[in-house]
């Protein structure tokens, strides 16, 4: 395929990897933030070609992974609701909630339905008027601009059965607090691509000044990856601290401007629990008071729900680079992608997932904490 | 999740009051929803992300990692240790 095959050319990588080896004089602590880069990243054992010293840590890029235990128990409480149609993006479905996963609603008789595009639950909604159709809305903001425009269109359209749970995330913040945490190792970031293509990166650049740490903007191939890092680890070897954009054949300063104006219109920026990291303010989204009526959370009470996470998995310190997945003493053993104890073994993009189908469990555990 | 595929624009329509197209992923067709992308026409590549057009793919960018490396092949081979950064 076109613009992906390209960057998977093994001499031009190998290429890179050597000049990388040549750029790095001492050893750096970087983050890759989003989950499909982890995803590339071990799938194509990148992390073993880099210059010794070079350590990778894995970020929390991933929305599956970080949506908040209670709102997966909400999501499973209202698809269980009679003459409910849930839709949701398929990697939600086997997330586990406190006591049961969508999966097992939809095993159990619930109307569980796996949507490509959010598009897709507004034409259900219509086709089905005497039924609730309810999307889960999760994601970063890569698919705020999708979840905005079906909600604006439900309104213009007037779709009276059709409603939205809302967990969106923001990946700055979250960037911020892994930079201003005392336990951070992270010296510089490679910041993801298909983020900032919607929304630009200059929010960016207060946070690269103010903490000192270098971002580069990267895709999600391997030589995209590969020449992100050698950007990222020139700019730390040269004592820099820039925003720079490695994936510019998509992304531009401003991102996606009519993107942006749709979520601004739809959208307004709140406070939100991130699963095993827990609240960081002001780091997500929900609807604007004009769309209130479509807000699935105030349309079903399915009451307070208090809920507590598997006391042996260390997902949140797996999602804020503190450990690596196997350094979980649960990891390939208690905890596999068919039992998982934690979102990170669910998701493709999850690192505990990750690792585990590239076969990095079978390597011994780098020392434990 | 933030997975976006690069795809061609084939064919472009209105539905619903909205610009759509139909994209085609290396032989593989899906409709997508352009709104995003006023500019995006037919032959253009775009990045499709929960079936929206999030972006346009530069193609004079999209080259930039290769004639890097051919500069930097370049100015290994007249003797320059490291060559540039970017
Ligand atoms: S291996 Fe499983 S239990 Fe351990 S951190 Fe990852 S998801 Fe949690």
């Amino acid at each position: 395929m076109r613009f992906v095959d390209e960057y998977r050319d093994a001499d031009a990588a190998r290429a890179l990897v050597g000049l990388l080896a040549r750029r790095v004089t001492r050893p750096w602590t970087v983050m890759e933030v989003c989950g499909g880069q982890t995803h590339t990243i071990v799938k194509f054992g990148i992390d073993e070609l880099l210059a010794r010293g070079v350590e990778l840590v894995h970020g929390p890029g991933c929305p599956v992974c970080v949506t908040p235990l209670e709102l997966v128990d909400k999501a499973v409480a209202i698809a269980s609701t009679p003459g409910v149609i849930f839709c949701s993006f398929g990697d939600m479905l086997r997330v586990p909630g406190s006591s049961r996963d969508l999966l097992a609603v939809k095993a159990a008789g619930g109307d569980v339905r796996i949507v490509y595009s959010p598009m897709d639950c507004l034409k259900i909604a219509r086709e089905n008027p005497d039924r609730r159709v309810v999307f889960f809305a999760v994601g970063f903001e890569t698919t705020a601009p999708a979840n905005a425009m079906v909600v604006w269109q439900a309104r213009r359209l007037a779709v009276p059965n059709f409603s939205v749970l809302v967990s969106h995330v923001l990946v700055p913040p979250a960037m911020e607090a892994i930079l201003s945490s005392p336990a951070s190792r992270v010296q510089g970031f490679l910041a993801a691509g298909h983020v900032c293509t919607v929304m630009g990166y200059e929010e960016y650049e207060p946070l690269a000044e103010r903490y000192r740490a270098p971002i580069v903007v990267t895709g999600f191939e391997p030589l995209d990856i590969l020449q992100g890092l050698y950007m990222l680890l020139g700019q730390l070897e040269d004592g820099r601290c820039e925003v720079e954009n490695q994936y510019s054949r998509s992304v531009l300063r401003e991102g996606c401007l009519p993107a942006r104006r749709q979520i601004a219109e739809v959208f307004e920026v709140c406070d939100r629990k991130w699963r095993g990291i827990g609240e960081i303010p002001l780091s997500g989204y929900r609807l604007r008071p004009e769309y209130r009526a479509f807000d699935a959370e105030s349309l079903f009470d399915v009451g307070a729900i208090e809920v507590a996470e598997s006391p042996a998995c260390r997902a949140g310190e797996v999602l804020q680079g503190l450990i690596k997945p196997n350094q979980c003493e649960a990891f390939g053993t208690l905890c596999t992608p068919e039992r998982p104890l934690g979102a990170t073994m669910v998701s493709s993009e999850g690192a505990c997932a990750a690792y585990y189908h590239y076969g990095r469990f079978r390597e011994a555990a780098p020392s434990r904490r | 999740m933030c997975l976006g595929v690069p795809g061609k624009v084939v064919e472009v329509f209105e539905e619903h009051g909205l610009r759509m197209a139909r994209v085609d992923f290396g032989g593989v067709t899906r409709r997508a929803c352009l709104e995003y992308m006023p500019d995006a026409g037919l032959g253009d590549y775009v990045i499709i992300h929960v079936g929206f057009a999030i972006s346009k793919v530069d193609e004079e960018e999209a080259r930039r990692v290769f004639e890097f490396l051919a500069e930097m092949g370049d100015l290994r081979e007249a003797g320059i240790p490291g060559g540039a950064t970017p």
